[in-house]
């Protein structure tokens, strides 16, 4: 079985080639099928290794299939091959399992779009280089999937691209990540020319000997890798592009800038746990920049007004969450949080989707309202999504966020200030989801008599995924149940081989084993669930009971407002810090630099030159007799120093 | 047998019988030129058969006296490098000849002629190992690029032919000085006048000379990659030349002046080469930003093509001087990959400016829909330009970056930083062009590209790809020729530092000797 | 026997009136005849010095400048008439082609 390894990429690939190269000519139907089939093969075939893996005894649980060899130069050799083990399992399963509801989804989104096949030969692509950059086997093939994934996620954001504001959004996408792809190749380099080998084994092995732990060395590759990680998974100061990046079609906004390609960091993390836990410094950035993340795109979350927006900060803000896990040496809860994640934020997406479709492409939800009655199945999917990214105990999304928050305040990489941020930080997400819940289905209808008019609950293809997502959204956290429970945390233990806090695991392990205390991880939890509940009342208080309330409050507090509607005026800084003055300079390199000093010289050179010339031309007066006198004189003179000299 | 004679001379002897071709057979003069470069293609593919990819050294080669009493021979040989070059070049050839099919209508012979006499110069380049004849193709070359650009070009065509004429110019005199003073500096050494590379690269030089001959030599090739500050050359040319023109000027002339370095200058002065290392890695480093932030700016697509190529080369000459195996190789595949990636931007910019007769990038817009496959190329050579991972352009410039991060952490860091401006130029270059909606009612009527510009353009995205994925054929052949070279550089830079060291041990020794006698001095006076 | 230095004199004086008609002359005629006159002077010299030696050499050089002068002359007139026909006359000052 293992040797069919390959065929997981490579039937996307295979998917977008066919409709790649035949786009156009193929109809309808065929090009939805052969998408949807190939990333649907991929996913029954990633659950086959799945199992053939969970076969194998915990230490032994990898396979690896080596293509070819794709660069060898001098001491440098990069094979393309692909690695599975419990990590990229996990992340295999995800990618193609929400993959392939997202294209069934999109079977039923896409369907009056005049660039069906385009769309989905995009789509297949983006799977392919996903799966690369899970499975790789070394840095280098994991930065192709990097890469390619960014390629994609530039593509489909600027899929409708004869609308401005889209190339826009798909062009800063591309750029803002290849200044973390910066970041991501300098540490390579580092770990390269310390290590000698680019390959995730050979790397973890031999890192304790060739680093000197704690050191600068391996503290600027971490950084450096974090560098990438803040571009690809949109952390401060890179999330820039991701809210923009909401000009996408929408189950594009759910497969690539929810459930998976923004997670890449993440898993890079992950994955490099080794590393990371050698530089606790680079740790510690991690879990600030992570917390941080979480809470402030959360305060934008609370005052945007497009649906989409809102989820797409919420999106920044989980994915806060999860570096904040990885920072505190809890991998495992990172990636946990990824998956539940993946679950309900595609979900949140898809139905945010549906009912956009219902409402004739409007986004904003101040036009919206009352829409609980006419699409009952979305509503129903979106609001379990709700509360499982709000954390009400029972859904996914409380398992792990609240494993995250415990984490953070008990790890020995922890701190209580970072689990103080999370906790309010999970506040936020309450208040600000709830209020789009409210804002959406509920309260008054708010939209014109065309939109209402038009209304309707979204086809087959498109409930049937949602209703999917919202079975694993409820479902998705019991496979990661605390220690308190008093269960065995499956997920952690089936990741125990990967990724390890080392030390820390073990300590929580021994926790739960001696029956030692637990009252506090019980405190925690409650205050975060009344905390959660609390907001939600807030919530519905302001945007349900007396929306009156909330536009007074706005008036109150309005240049808080204005800044947080205006996302703290990051894009604006960032123009007039970077993207001016490089335009600028340019300009300045090319007009002066290039046209006035280089060119300056040169032609200065020939302009003097034709001037000597200018006057030398007298010489040549053109008259016979007076070269002849010249002539003579010359003679006369020469021969007179011969007689005479 | 001699398979690189007549791989050299093929394009000459077809110029020749296209010469007798009457004039205003314009469309058998098309064929006929069409024919005799595929047949050249057809002999490079022979040459490429022949050649064993395990050898070292040069291969193939020919060396029959030409002019005995100066010492002169007809020498020629290839190595991996060299190799890969000829193939690059009649590979564009074809392209170059197809690409002119409809885009010339005035002085089709001579333009045909011409296209083929430059063929013929520029194989030569690559096979020469004889200096004599190295210069005399080197010269050959210039000629009918002069006229290409001259008489083909677009309006300021005249400026920029002489532009272009007097700076290499100026490089080649340089050159020529130099290599006839290694001429006489060999008849000093050995006894015997020799212009045979092979047997001067064995004569050892003095420091001071070699700094000067390397001066010479490389101020020559710098101006040809060309090196940051002597660019200024290359906009103009490239936006004044036809399409074909630009083709071959981008993707083979420019990579005769880094061909230079790695053939003549590095090899040949190996201790100058390690002196100068910190400066043209520097110019490089200059080169790839500043190429990159001035294309930014730039209005016309085909100044912007071509500052980009100041920026490309630039990560080129980084990596010939981070003098490791890793960066040089990466450097010897990214010639080629710039000469494919940049040989097709210029390639699809001709098909636009066919159409619009106009190349300001403002002009245009919303191409993507009018034009949809010309866009899909158009995004994968951009991709490939940029340096997308599994396109040529990556595997250059990754072992580059590498390598250059190995010489010095500063020049990765800094070079590194054109991976995000070359994303930035292109990418707002290819939304301005191609997205957005169709706003200039010139352009709605514009036709997708025919099947003529298809056969043209695959090729390319075939070996954007195949260079991308599968390299090692590719590495393979260049191995042991980079592994030759380092290893020369090395070995003689090894022997200098030996004899400094050793220079220091004796003074060290000296001095010590004057302490002690001073001490024992001031022991007496006590 | 005619003394050498008379010929010399001779041959000098010759060449002083030519080289006097060259510089002074307009008339394209007049200078070309007088070119002549100083090629002849040369070629006085060439014999003189031939005889008082009793070598061949200078007869022979005298053979190839009287060659030389002849398909010079026809040359040289035929492109005097040539520019007359184009310019109507034979004054040298109007002949400025060499300008610049």
């Amino acid at each position: 079985m293992s040797e069919y390894l390959f065929w997981i990429p490579l039937l996307p690939l295979l998917g977008f080639l066919i409709n790649g190269l035949l786009l156009g000519k193929l109809p309808r139907p065929v090009v939805s099928a052969v998408a949807c089939v190939s990333v649907g093969l991929s996913f029954v075939l990633s659950l086959l290794l799945f199992f053939e893996l969970r076969s194998l005894p915990p230490a032994a649980r990898e396979i690896e299939q080596v293509l070819f060899t794709w660069i060898a130069a001098g001491s440098f050799h990069v094979d393309i091959a692909f690695l599975l083990d419990p990590l990229s399992a996990v992340m295999i399963l995800v990618v193609t399992g929400v993959g392939f509801l997202i294209h069934v989804y999109s079977t039923g989104y896409m369907h009056h779009d005049k660039d069906f096949g385009r769309y989905f030969a995009y789509l297949n692509l983006f799977t392919f280089s996903m799966l690369t950059l899970v499975l790789a086997n070394n840095f280098l093939l994991m930065f192709v999937g990097w890469e390619g994934v960014g390629l994609c996620s530039y593509l489909l954001i600027g899929f409708w691209f004869h609308k401005k504001s889209a190339s826009d959004a798909g062009k800063k996408a591309f750029i803002v990540n290849r200044i973390g792809d910066f970041g991501f190749l300098l540490g390579m380099f580092i770990i390269f020319w310390q290590v000698g080998s680019l390959e995730f084994k050979t790397v973890m092995e031999q890192a304790p000997a060739m680093f000197v732990a704690g050191g600068g060395l391996i503290t600027a590759a971490c950084l450096l890798l974090f560098v990438g990680a803040t571009g690809k998974s949109a952390q401060i100061p890179l999330y820039v592009w991701l809210p923009d990046a909401m000009e996408g079609p929408t189950p594009v906004s759910a497969l690539i800038h929810a459930a998976t390609m923004v997670t890449a960091g993440v898993y890079m993390i992950a994955r490099s746990s080794v590393l990371y836990m050698m530089a606790p410094d680079a740790l510690m950035v991690v879990a600030i920049i992570g917390a941080a993340t979480a809470f402030f795109a959360a305060t934008i979350g609370l005052a945007q007004n497009d649906i989409k927006r809102v989820l797409a900060y919420s999106t920044v803000s989980q994915l806060g969450y999860m570096f904040l896990a990885c920072g505190v040496a809890a991998f495992g809860a990172g990636i946990f949080h990824l998956m539940t994640h993946a679950f309900f934020k595609a979900l949140l997406f898809l139905a945010a989707g549906s009912v956009i479709h219902a409402m004739s492409e409007k986004q904003d939800m101040r036009e919206m309202g009352g829409l609980k009655k006419y699409l009952p199945i979305t509503y129903m999917t979106m609001l379990i999504a709700t509360l499982a990214i709000a954390g009400i105990p029972g859904l996914s999304g409380f398992f792990s966020k609240d494993e995250i928050l415990w984490k953070a305040f008990s790890s020995q990489h922890g701190h209580w200030l970072l689990w103080l941020v999370g906790f309010i930080t999970a506040g936020l997400t309450a208040f600000y989801m709830f209020r789009l819940i409210y804002m959406t289905f509920h309260g008054k209808e708010r939209m014109d008599e065309h939109t209402r008019s038009h209304i309707h609950e979204s086809p087959r293809s498109m409930t049937v995924p949602l209703m999917a997502l919202a079975v694993l959204s409820v479902i998705g956290g019991y496979i990661g149940m605390p220690h308190i429970f008093g269960v065995t945390n499956y997920f952690e233990e089936w990741l125990a081989p990967v990724v390890h806090g080392p030390g820390h695991q073990a300590a929580s392990h021994a926790l739960a084993a001696a029956g030692a205390d637990t009252s506090m991880e019980w405190a925690l939890m409650a205050a975060s669930v009344i905390l959660v509940i609390i907001a939600i009342f807030v919530a519905r208080h302001f945007y349900n009971k007396k929306p009156e309330a909330a536009t007074a409050m706005a008036e109150k507090m309005s240049g808080m407002k204005t800044l947080l509607a205006n996302k703290y005026y990051v894009d604006e800084f960032y123009g007039a810090t970077v993207v001016r003055p490089i335009v600028n300079g340019s300009l300045f390199l090319w007009k002066f630099v290039d046209v006035v000093i280089i060119d300056g010289t040169i032609n200065g050179l020939a302009v003097i030159s034709r001037d000597i010339s200018e006057v030398l031309r007298y010489v040549q007066g053109g008259k016979v007799r007076n070269y002849a006198t010249v002539f003579v004189a010359g003679v006369i003179v020469l021969v007179a120093y011969f007689i005479f000299g | 047998m001699d398979w690189l004679t007549p791989l050299i001379f093929a394009p000459l002897v077809g110029a020749i019988i296209l010469a007798f071709v009457p004039s205003k057979q314009t469309e058998t003069i098309k064929g006929v030129a069409l024919i005799i470069a595929i047949i050249t293609f057809i002999l490079s593919l022979f040459v490429y058969a022949q050649f064993d990819k395990l050898g070292a050294g040069m291969q193939l080669t020919v060396n029959v006296p030409w002019i005995t009493s100066l010492g002169i021979h007809y020498h020629l040989g290839i190595d991996g490098i060299s190799l890969l070059l000829i193939v690059l070049t009649t590979v564009l050839t074809i392209l170059a000849i197809l690409s002119s099919w409809r885009s010339i209508t005035e002085g089709v012979k001579g333009f045909f002629v011409s296209m083929l006499i430059l063929t013929s110069g520029m194989i030569g380049v690559f096979c020469a190992l004889d200096l004599f004849l190295f210069y005399i193709f080197w010269e050959v070359m210039l000629i009918p690029m002069y006229f290409l650009i001259g008489i083909w070009g677009g309006p300021r065509r005249v400026y920029a032919a002489i532009k272009f004429v007097l700076f290499t110019m100026f490089g080649s005199l340089l050159m020529l000085v130099a290599i006839l003073y290694l001429y006489f500096q060999y008849h000093s050494f050995a006894g015997v006048y020799t212009f045979d590379m092979l047997k001067l690269m064995q004569m050892p030089i003095a420091i001071n000379p070699q700094h000067w001959l390397f001066v010479a030599f490389a101020l020559a090739f710098a101006i040809k990659v060309p090196l940051w500050p002597f660019h200024t050359w290359l906009p103009d040319a490239h936006v004044q030349a036809p399409t074909a023109g630009s083709v071959i000027l981008a993707g083979v002339l420019l990579k005769m002046g880094t061909y230079g370095f790695i053939r003549i200058a590095m090899p040949m002065f190996p201790d100058a080469t390690a002196t100068f290392v910190p400066y043209i890695a520097i110019l490089s480093v200059i080169a790839i930003i500043y190429g990159a932030l001035v294309s930014m700016v730039q209005k016309d697509i085909k100044s912007l093509v071509a500052f980009s190529s100041v920026s490309h080369m630039g990560f080129v000459m980084l990596g010939l001087f981070a003098l490791n195996q890793e960066a040089v190789q990466g450097a010897v595949i990214q010639m080629i990959n710039h000469g494919i990636s940049t040989g097709a931007l210029f390639l699809l910019v001709g098909m636009i400016y066919e159409r619009r007769h106009t190349r300001l990038i403002a002009e245009f817009g919303g191409l993507g829909k009018v034009m949809p496959v010309f866009s899909a190329f158009f995004m994968i050579v951009m991709l490939s330009s940029i340096g997308l991972p599994f396109t040529n352009g990556f595997v250059g410039e990754f072992l580059i970056l590498l390598g250059a991060f190995k010489a010095n952490v500063w020049y990765g860091v800094f070079a590194a930083t054109g991976v995000i401006l070359a994303a930035c130029y292109m990418l707002w270059m290819y939304q301005r062009v191609v997205f957005g909606k169709v706003t200039n009612p010139e352009n709605e009527k514009l036709t997708d590209i025919n099947w003529r510009e298809r056969i043209i353009l695959i090729p390319l995205v075939v070996l954007i790809f195949f260079i991308g994925i599968y390299p090692t054929p590719l590495f393979e052949r260049t191995e042991p020729a980079v592994r030759q070279v380092i290893a020369h550089i090395e070995q003689t830079r090894q022997a200098k530092q030996d004899l400094e060291r050793i220079d220091e041990r004796t003074l060290a020794l000296r001095e010590g000797a004057g302490l002690s006698q001073k001490v024992t001095e001031k022991g007496v006076t006590r | 026997m005619v003394p050498i230095h008379a010929y010399l004199m001779l041959a000098m004086i010759l060449f002083g009136i030519g080289a006097f008609g060259v510089l002074v002359s307009r008339n394209v005629i007049v200078m070309f005849m007088s070119v002549e006159l100083m090629l002849n002077a040369a070629n006085l010299v060439l014999i003189a010095f031939s005889r008082a030696l009793g070598v061949v050499d200078g007869h022979v050089f005298v053979f190839l400048v009287l060659a030389v002068a002849a398909a010079e002359a026809a040359v040289g007139l035929a492109m005097i008439i040539t520019i007359y026909r184009n310019r109507e006359t034979i004054n040298i000052d109007r002949y400025n082609l060499l300008k610049w």
